[in-house]
C-alpha cells in the first residue's frame, strides 16, 4: 500500500491549520487550528512508522496526544480568563500591547 | 525493531545521573500537593523553603554528577546517554543545568518578594476573579495570594533542564511543552495591570502553540527521512545522504521555527516585546534569562549533533537569521518608550549575537589549547547575559508609583538624583548589555565573536560589532535620561525592597562585574564541559 496519499492528506491538514491560525479571529478557532496541525503531525508520524516498519512513530503519536491534552487545559484556561475580562474571544480585541 | 518482532524492553533509568532533573520535578509535584493540603497561611513559607531547598539540592547533584562524568568513546568529550537514549548527560548539559539552577535560585527570590506590594507577592491574588470586580477587590482586601507560582516555576525549570539535554526529538518536544505551558500561565498572573498581563499570556500561548506545532511537524518529517527520532540516527542518515533531501530540508526548516521562536530570533520574535512587557516583572526576568539558555542549548544540540553533517544546508539560513535578528533587535529598540519593552528588544539583539557564534561552528578539533569552541563561548555568553538580565529586571521592580511599577521611560527621568545607587546599578547592567569592557557583556561578546571569526563568519562579526554600536546608543540614552535630565513633576519613588530582591540585584551586579574582570574560572568551566556527545 502506498503511503503517499496519507502524507498528502497530512500535509493538507497541516496547511489548513497553519492558514487557519493566520486568518481566523476567534481565539478558540485559532486554537482548534493549532490542534489540527498537531493531528496532522500525528498522521504523518503513523504513516512514516508504517513506511519504515518500526514503532517509534506510533509511540510519538501517543505522546503528542497527551501533550495536546495538556495544552488544551492551559489554553482554554487562558482564553476563558480573557473572555471573562473582555466579553470577547476575538484575538483582535486584545490590543493593549503594541509597537 | 520491526513490527513483527517488537519485544518489550525493560527501560533502564540511571537514577545516579538523572537525579538533579528528577529532584526538580519531584519538588514541583510536592508543591502541588502542598497547595492542596496545607492551610493558606503556611503555603507561602512552605513553598519558598521547598523550592529553594529543591534547587539547592539539585545544584549539589549537578556538581556531584559532573565530578565523576565518564569519558565518552571519542575521547574528546565526557558524558553518557541515559534513559534509553532519551537524555544525554554530558558536559554541556551539566553546565547548562548548573547555570539554569543558579539563575532560577535567584529568580525564586524575586518571585517571593513581598514587601514591594505591601505584604503580598506580585502575583494576582485570585487569578480567577475578573479584573475590576467585587470579587477581585475582596481577594485583595483579604490579602489572598497565589502560591501556585512556585510549583509552576519548578515545572518550567524541569522542562528547561530537560530541553537542552534531550537526545531525541520527541523528548525535546515534550520538554518544550513542559517548559512552555507553565510559563504561559505565569505570564497571565500579574497583580497589577491584569489586562495587559492576560493579553500577554494569550499572545504567548497562541504563538507558542503555533510554533511548537511547526516543531512537531518538522520532527515528523525528519522521522520520515531518518526512520528514527534519535539525534545520533538522524546524524548518521544525514551524513550518508539516504532518503529524500526534500524531506530533510523541509523538516529541518519547520523544526528550526519552533526553536528560534523560543530563542526569540527574528522573524519569530514578534511575541517577545509584548510578553516581556505584559508579564509580571519577576516572570519576565526568569523567562528572559532561563528560557534563552535552555532554548539555545537545544538549538545547538539539534544543529551540532543531529544536523552537523548538513552544515552547508543550514548555515546560509543561520547567516540570514543572525543578521536579521541583530538588526531588528538593535534598530527597533531605538524607538521604544517602555523600559521592559526596550529590554525585550535588547534580548532579541543578544539572541542575534549568540546565533553569530552558532554560525561560526568552531568545533573541537580545530581549536588551539587556549581557544574555546563556539559552543563553549555561547555557554559563557548565556551565563553572563542571564545574570545581567535578571539583575536589570529586578531593578525595574523597584521603580514605582501609586499604580505599581512605572516602566515608561519618561518617568525614569532624574532617577539618578532621586536614588543614585539604584540608578547606578541599572546603568551598570545597561553598560554590560552594551558590552563595555570590565563588564561580563564585553567578555561574552569577545568570546563569541572571536570564535565566530575563527570559524570564518567574519562578515557577520563585522555586522555584529556595528549593531553593538547602534545598541550602545539606546542603552546610553537611558543612562542620560536617568542622570542628566530633571525629574518631571512627582517622579516615581524607588521602593526599598526586602532582603530577597536585594540579594538578587547584588548577585546580578557582582556576577556581572566578576565575569567581566576575572572571567577565567567560568571560561575554564565551560571549556571543561567539552562538547556534546552523540
Amino acid at each position: 500500500m502506498s503511503v503517499t496519499p496519507f502524507l498528502v492528506l497530512s500535509g493538507l491538514l497541516f496547511s489548513i491549520g497553519a492558514m487557519g491560525v493566520l486568518v481566523r479571529r476567534n481565539a478558540i478557532v485559532v486554537f482548534m487550528c493549532v490542534e489540527l496541525m498537531l493531528n496532522a503531525s500525528n498522521l504523518a508520524f503513523v504513516t512514516f512508522a508504517r513506511q519504515h516498519g518500526n514503532l517509534d512513530g506510533q509511540i510519538a503519536a501517543f505522546f503528542v496526544m497527551v501533550v495536546a491534552a495538556a495544552e488544551v487545559v492551559v489554553g482554554l484556561a487562558i482564553i476563558m480568563t480573557i473572555f471573562r475580562t473582555r466579553r470577547s474571544a476575538s484575538v483582535d480585541d486584545a490590543s493593549l500591547l503594541k509597537y | 525493531m520491526t513490527l513483527s518482532e517488537a519485544v518489550f524492553v525493560k527501560p533502564e533509568i540511571a537514577y545516579g545521573r538523572l537525579y538533579p532533573l528528577l529532584i526538580v520535578f519531584a519538588v514541583a509535584i510536592v508543591g502541588v500537593v502542598v497547595e492542596a493540603f496545607l492551610p493558606r497561611g503556611l503555603r507561602y513559607s512552605a513553598q519558598l523553603v521547598l523550592s529553594v531547598g529543591g534547587l539547592v539540592a539539585s545544584l549539589v547533584g549537578v556538581v556531584l554528577v559532573g565530578r565523576n562524568l565518564p569519558g565518552h568513546n571519542d575521547g574528546t568529550s565526557m558524558g553518557s546517554i541515559e534513559a534509553m537514549g532519551a537524555i544525554a548527560v554530558d558536559g554541556p548539559s551539566l553546565f547548562i543545568w548548573g547555570a539554569l539552577l543558579v539563575l532560577s535560585l535567584i529568580s525564586v527570590l524575586l518571585f517571593a518578594e513581598r514587601r514591594l506590594e505591601g505584604g503580598v507577592t506580585a502575583f494576582a491574588g485570585q487569578a480567577a476573579a475578573t479584573p475590576g470586580t467585587e470579587a477581585e477587590r475582596e481577594a485583595h482586601l483579604q490579602g489572598v495570594e497565589h502560591t501556585e507560582v512556585f510549583p509552576l516555576m519548578m515545572f518550567a525549570i524541569g522542562g528547561m533542564m530537560l530541553f537542552p539535554a534531550s537526545n531525541d526529538l520527541l523528548t525535546m518536544f515534550v520538554a518544550l511543552e513542559v517548559l512552555s505551558l507553565p510559563l504561559y500561565l505565569l505570564c497571565g498572573l500579574a497583580r497589577r495591570r491584569r489586562l495587559i498581563s492576560q493579553e500577554a499570556a494569550l499572545k504567548y500561548f497562541l504563538l507558542g502553540a503555533y510554533s511548537s506545532a511547526f516543531f512537531l511537524f518538522g520532527t515528523a518529517l525528519i522521522y520520515g527521512y531518518a526512520g528514527s527520532v534519535q539525534l545520533a540516527d538522524i546524524s548518521t542518515a544525514v551524513s550518508s545522504r539516504v532518503g529524500s533531501s526534500a524531506l530533510l530540508l523541509t523538516g529541518m526548516g519547520l523544526l528550526v521555527v519552533g526553536l528560534l521562536f523560543k530563542v526569540g530570533a527574528a522573524p519569530f520574535h514578534a511575541w517577545t516585546p509584548d510578553v516581556y512587557q505584559g508579564a509580571p516583572t519577576a516572570v519576565t526576568a526568569f523567562m528572559a534569562a532561563c528560557t534563552k539558555i535552555a532554548a539555545f542549548g537545544a538549538l545547538l544540540r539539534v544543529f551540532y549533533v543531529g544536523f552537523g553533517g548538513a552544515r552547508w544546508d543550514w548555515q546560509p539560513m543561520m547567516w540570514i537569521i543572525a543578521g536579521l535578528t541583530m538588526a531588528v533587535g538593535s534598530v527597533f529598540a531605538l524607538t521604544q518608550t517602555d523600559i521592559k519593552r526596550m529590554l525585550a528588544y535588547s534580548s532579541i539583539a543578544h539572541a542575534g549575537f549568540i546565533i553569530t557564534g552558532l554560525v561560526g561552528t568552531q568545533q573541537g578539533l580545530g581549536v588551539g589549547a587556549n581557544e574555546i569552541t563556539s559552543l563553549q563561548a555561547i555557554l559563557f555568553y548565556l551565563v553572563a547575559y542571564g545574570f545581567a538580565t535578571i539583575g536589570a529586571f529586578a531593578v525595574v521592580t523597584l521603580v514605582r508609583d501609586a499604580g505599581g511599577e512605572t516602566t515608561h521611560l519618561s518617568r525614569w527621568a532624574g532617577l539618578g538624583k532621586e536614588a543614585p545607587v539604584v540608578a547606578g546599578v541599572f546603568a551598570f547592567f545597561l553598560l554590560a548589555f552594551a558590552g563595555i569592557p570590565l563588564t561580563s557583556g564585553f567578555t561574552g561578546k569577545w568570546a563569541v565573536f572571536t570564535s565566530a571569526w575563527a570559524g570564518g563568519a567574519w562578515p557577520l562579526v563585522v555586522l555584529a560589532v556595528l549593531m553593538s554600536v547602534v545598541a550602545a546608543f539606546f542603552y546610553v540614552r537611558v543612562i542620560v535620561i536617568m542622570f542628566f535630565s530633571d525629574p518631571v513633576g512627582d517622579g516615581p519613588t524607588v521602593a526599598v525592597p526586602s532582603m530577597l530582591t536585594t540579594i538578587v540585584i547584588t548577585a546580578g551586579a557582582t556576577m556581572t562585574l566578576v565575569l567581566g574582570v576575572v572571567p577565567q574560572p567560568v571560561l575554564d568551566l565551560a571549556r571543561q564541559a567539552g562538547e556534546f556527545i552523540r
